[in-house]
């Protein structure tokens, strides 16, 4: 089977501060993940602040280029993508959801105009079926254009708005989307509704999802895979319900060991992780 | 707001809110508006209690606390109810302190952990001065012994002294947060509110954060009001909880009985949508979204969310009835006044 997206050792260095006081930063180091084509799959990517998951978003969707080694898209490398035409290809394939649906649109734009401008620029559609693509994909969502026509940021809630950005996703019928974090902002009343949305991005329109989460009990219940990350390493990587029920490495064990639930409830024993 | 300095019934009792309402009040061209963001909250916190706050963005929350430690300015104003304090015997209502009273209980017997307290620390001081900022006109020693006893108190929070000379941004973010702890209890103040202390940290510091805020409270025996959304930090930091909803608690009781055997619709809808881990039966979350607090629905808050919703909830809001000891409940069909109550 061919790869849809082809992680091969990537790595990141970032560095700073002037020629005397430099200060040098491995953000992402040797990480591979390759996901295939034509089997539509959720791969979370779990760690803490800091392990370089927002870094990986970035390559993955080529708003920074990797220092070592090569992510290729559908068997482009997509560090080389230099045309107009090739990015705009390449972006309709390959979209993002941002963690705050608040700070991702401009508080004083309408959210439909991202919607249209997604379906003009992505979609090639112009006049009426400009409307009718954005619709489609609202009621994707479980939103209508109706609903959402001529409202600002403000007048929607989190769970309405991360719906809206996950809509405009979809405008162009990506083939991978890359999820940063997107229901940590999202109010918990309604942030199964979003994580069980991506469930049936994967099973109805066979969209491959990456989904960068601190939060092991929705990876859990929705991925088919995860990578830990640790000081971006990858520590541990497999089948999500068997690395999440039985983690080997030591720092996947202590992500499991933080996890406050609430069984524990009526016994506040906390401890520190020593 | 009536006349201070009463002695509060319970001697137990550190704190005690009855029936307050808190709007956010603004008035142009003639056409006035209330975003009634507090609406007839009445609850109480024991001595050496955590009381945890839940509930979602827009509930009302935030406004609720800074009500309660009279962080307050216009628009928003207390329009009805009263909050009052017993710190050790000296019973008072905080509205109707003068400045200067106010300004001698603040951070001695009640302190203040902000949201976000990343972003508190003053970003050009080093820790040591925001300490100092802080804290040095309440404990009344001369700065060599005040200095020695900032010390001591990070010591026993087992943080490093070293600390106090860094700038905040030389700071992680799990300890930024310690160190605006440790400044909060410093004083070893009655009453400590904590405003969603570990949002912004991840599991394995977020846990830490709570070990440590537990570990000053029981040190320094003070109750502690802590609001947070996340319904697994209450579970394992919290004694008692109250669920809010909408400007209006709806559900308190101890934290373990809540959680357990939830009673009101919300309630019962937060705990279980919760996935977890070796838990793969499908789950549901909310439909609709929480309802503006500039106009609320008639009735019940929830009722437009709420599957079992019935006439009477569409008409009048439901009264808190306590169906167990100490579990209070706002909701005709799971707890009518005088029907399930317990006798």
């Amino acid at each position: 089977m061919s790869a849809l997206l082809d992680i091969d050792r990537v790595g990141m260095t970032y560095v700073s501060g002037t020629l005397l006081a430099r200060r040098v930063v491995r953000a992402v180091d040797d990480l591979s993940l390759r996901l295939e084509a034509g089997r539509p799959e959720i791969v979370a990517i779990i760690g803490e602040s800091g392990s370089g998951k927002t870094t990986l978003a970035r390559m993955i969707l080529n708003l920074a280029t990797p220092t070592d080694g090569v992510i290729r898209f559908r068997g482009t490398d997509v560090a080389k993508i230099r045309s107009n035409h090739a990015r705009a290809d390449f972006m309709r394939q390959v979209q993002p959801i941002f963690q705050n649906p608040f700070e991702a649109f401009n508080p004083l734009k309408r959210v439909d105009r991202y919607l249209f401008m997604s379906a003009r620029r992505l979609a090639d559609a112009r006049g009426a079926e400009v409307d009718a693509l954005a619709d489609r994909a609202l009621h994707q969502v479980g939103l209508s254009l109706a609903e959402l026509r001529g409202r600002f940021p403000h007048e929607l809630s989190g769970g309405q708005l991360q719906r809206a950005a996950i809509a405009r996703a979809l405008i162009s019928a990506p083939k991978l989307i890359v999820a940063d974090e997107p229901v940590s902002m999202v109010d918990a009343s309604l942030r199964m509704s979003i994580v069980n949305l991506f469930r049936s991005l994967r099973d109805e329109l066979h969209v491959s999802i990456v989904y960068i989460t601190h939060d092991l009990a929705t990876a859990y219940y929705i991925s088919d895979r995860v990578l830990i990350m640790q000081r971006g390493r990858a520590v541990e990587s497999g089948a999500a319900r068997e690395v999440l029920a039985n983690p080997q490495h030591p720092y996947s064990r202590l992500l499991k060991a933080s996890v406050l639930s609430p069984e524990d409830a009526g016994k506040p024993t906390i401890a520190a992780n020593t | 707001m009536s006349a201070p300095l009463a002695k509060v019934a319970d001697a137990e009792r550190v704190l005690d809110v009855a029936n307050l309402r808190a709007y956010y009040q603004t008035w142009h061209f003639g056409v006035s508006r209330d975003v009634r963001a507090v609406d007839g909250v009445t609850l109480h916190v024991d001595r050496n209690e955590i009381y945890g706050l839940a509930g979602e963005s827009s509930c009302g929350k935030s406004t609720l606390i800074r009500t309660i430690v009279r962080a307050i300015r216009p628009p928003l104003a207390v329009v009805e109810g009263s909050v009052r304090f017993d710190f050790g015997g000296r019973a008072c209502d905080i509205y109707a302190l003068d400045r200067a009273r106010l300004a001698g209980i603040r951070w001695r017997h009640l302190s203040y952990i902000l949201q976000g307290s990343m972003n508190v620390l003053n970003p050009v001081r080093r820790v040591r001065e925001s300490f100092v900022d802080f804290a040095f006109r309440h404990i009344g020693k001369p700065m060599p012994q005040f200095l020695a006893l900032v010390e001591d108190h990070l010591a026993r929070l087992r943080l490093d002294p070293a600390v106090l000379g860094s700038f905040p941004h030389e700071l992680s973010g799990g300890m930024r947060q310690r160190v605006t702890i440790a400044l909060a209890s410093v004083c070893r103040p009655d009453f400590i509110v904590a405003d969603e202390p570990t949002t912004a940290l991840d599991v394995v510091v977020q846990k830490d954060v709570l070990a440590l805020l537990r570990e000053v409270q029981r040190q320094i025996r003070s109750s502690m009001i802590l609001v947070t959304h996340d319904i697994g930090v209450h579970a394992n930091a919290t004694d008692r909880l109250g669920v809010m909803y909408a400007g209006r608690l709806i559900e308190e009781g101890r934290t373990g009985e809540v959680i357990r055997e939830p009673r009101h619709p919300y309630t019962a809808q937060l705990v279980t949508s919760l996935p977890r881990i070796g838990d793969i039966e499908p789950k549901q979350g909310l439909d609709g979204a929480p309802p503006s607090l500039a106009a609320p629905p008639p009735g019940c808050r929830f009722h437009p969310r709420c599957p079992l919703a019935m006439e009477m909830c569409r008409r009048e809001h439901p009264p808190m009835v306590e169906v167990a000891a100490g579990h209070r409940v706002a909701c005709w069909v799971k707890a009518p006044p005088g029907g399930m109550a317990a006798p």
